[in-house]
């Protein structure tokens, strides 16, 4: 039994949203999820925020009210969300406080990712050679993984359109208009075998997630859902990551693999037991390679699942139900609470069109990101 | 005819006898990395030293860029009617490493993983001197595998 529960969520729409900066947006996702709860900002005893593109997230307090709390923000990537999170988790777990937050929001500018790095010495050799883009390589991989495994470029189409299905009923996603598969492909090609469609852009959105020691948890809430785990890794020798000047001969398994084996050993369960999954998907391929990577399939098994629509909404086994990184876009702080925020909602029967049938019971996320970083959470009710 | 430079003559070293990757190699396990640094990640040693790379090896993957980088840190062409895609892959260097690199090869008809393929140079911009600045890319070798 886990001893931590997620008894209020707020989320601020994804999307673009001009005169609103990043930070009122996690203000905004902060009061929502008091709302839920039935709590007030005075009342939370700690929060971690994360934010990477969108200013220092304590300074928040200023809107909210100067209560003196316990406020720790959280950069860690694509696993910033994920990351304040888990601090949220163990700080609970240990005994220190009862009632805490986990926050994130972020507004990014338009266009690819921006990287910028430090040489040793000189020039920024790395990203002025045109090379320190995360787009390529999620293109490079999926490429070499289309080809070890027999995946086809109408797969990575399957996905996309999937996405864009879900967003479409998803009021706070960000691309609400559902895409044909051949108007994916026919997209520009931005990273080859990676056209427009099938990757997320950088956007704008706040997530805010309260937690509670789970026995308390029914002062909050009739609907609580217990986080059974909460897993963070970063990437071991061999591995294969993004923004990686060279490589190791040797090639290994990833932080993905790594935080799902933990995440699964320490909830006591395996993947045949989830409901539903979020998993991260800045591009077709990586949704396509994180079903295998979190152990929920075999690789090269996804071309035929996503034939057969297994991971729709109504399928055998849902995938990103709210449209995922690719209808919701990523801001980078709040995108790993996303994908939890939507978990919630699905353990909860409040879904809406997106609820996936059957009353799910244990639900699944996973972000990954530079420079090679994993999280994993897993939900039950 | 201007003087080629290298974008940063502590990666790339432009020898009478062509351009060369300057990386680490591990004096402990012998393991390599590039660039140079300071500590080993297979043994986490730092009984380390600096190494010329080899400048033949194969396609160990591959993409094309299809769109113009941001400016900064991009140095070369960014105006989307003038943009070229350009190939970028890791090339694996036989007993060393694998190099992440610009490609000279844009087709993805004419990429294919594990073809051989040579060390080059290519232009970038000029510099405050008019020079080349010139950075390092790999090409199908000419011997060819096509």
């Amino acid at each position: 039994m886990s001893e931590v529960a997620i008894v209020g969520i707020g989320m601020h729409e994804f999307g673009r949203h001009e005169g609103v900066s990043g930070m009122e947006q996690g203000a905004i996702a902060v009061r929502r999820a008091c709302a839920d709860a039935g709590v007030e900002w005075k009342d939370i005893q700690f929060a971690f925020g994360g934010s990477s593109a969108a200013g220092a997230p304590d300074t928040m307090v200023s809107q909210l009210g100067l209560t003196g709390l316990q406020f720790i923000n959280v950069q860690n990537g694509c696993a910033t969300g994920g990351s304040a999170l888990f601090s949220a988790y163990n700080t609970i777990m240990s005994g220190a406080y009862d009632l805490g937050m986990a926050i994130g929001f972020d507004k990014h500018e338009r266009g690819a990712f921006r990287v910028e790095t430090k040489a040793r010495e000189g020039r920024d050799w790395y990203g002025g050679s045109g090379m320190a883009l995360t787009t390529q390589f999620f293109g490079m991989k999926i490429n070499r993984y289309m080809q070890e495994n027999n995946i086809s470029q109408r797969s990575l189409a399957r996905v996309a359109a999937k996405a864009m299905r879900n967003g479409s009923m998803n009021p706070m996603a960000w691309r609400r208009k559902a895409l044909t598969e051949e108007e994916v492909l026919q997209s520009q090609m931005l990273s080859y075998p990676l056209t427009q469609y099938m990757f997320c852009s950088p956007g704008e959105g706040g997530v805010a997630l309260i937690l509670a020691r789970a026995d308390q948890a029914h002062k909050y809430t009739k609907n609580p859902v217990y986080l059974q785990s909460a897993v963070v890794r970063s990437r071991r020798f061999g591995s294969f990551e993004v923004l990686a000047p060279s490589l190791s001969l040797e090639y290994g398994e990833g932080p993905t693999v790594d935080a799902s084996k933990a995440a699964f050993e320490q909830a006591g369960i395996g993947p045949k037991d989830v409901d539903v999954a979020q998993l991260q998907d800045t591009e077709s391929g990586a949704e396509v390679m994180h079903m295998a990577e979190n152990g929920f399939c075999e690789h090269g098994e996804q071309e035929s699942m996503l034939e057969k629509g297994e991971t729709e909404i109504g399928g055998r086994f849902p995938v990103n139900t709210d449209g995922g990184c690719l209808a919701n876009g990523e801001p980078v702080g709040a995108s790993g609470l996303r994908q939890v925020y939507e978990n919630v909602l699905q353990l909860r029967g409040d879904a809406g069109p997106r609820q996936v049938p059957n009353n799910p019971k244990v639900a699944y996320t996973h972000v990954y990101g530079a420079p090679g970083i994993s999280g994993v959470t897993i939900l039950s009710r | 005819m201007n003087a080629q430079v290298s974008i940063n003559e502590s990666v790339l070293e432009l020898t009478s006898d062509g351009p060369r990757l300057k990386g680490m190699r591990c004096k402990n396990c012998g393991n390599h990395v590039f660039p140079y640094q300071g500590g080993c990640p297979k043994c986490t040693g730092s009984d380390v030293e600096p190494v010329l790379l080899g400048t033949h090896g194969t396609l160990w993957a591959w993409t094309i860029q299809g769109f113009p980088p941001k400016a900064p840190p991009y140095l070369g062409e960014v105006d989307p009617d003038k943009f070229k895609p350009y190939g970028v892959g890791y090339v694996e260097l036989p007993g060393e490493v694998k190099v992440e690199a610009r490609l000279t090869e844009s087709d993805p008809t004419r990429l294919k993983i594990g073809m051989e393929m040579d060390l080059t140079v290519v232009p970038l911009c000029k510099d405050d001197d008019g020079n080349d600045m010139v950075t390092f890319a790999f090409s199908p070798s000419s011997k060819g595998d096509a």
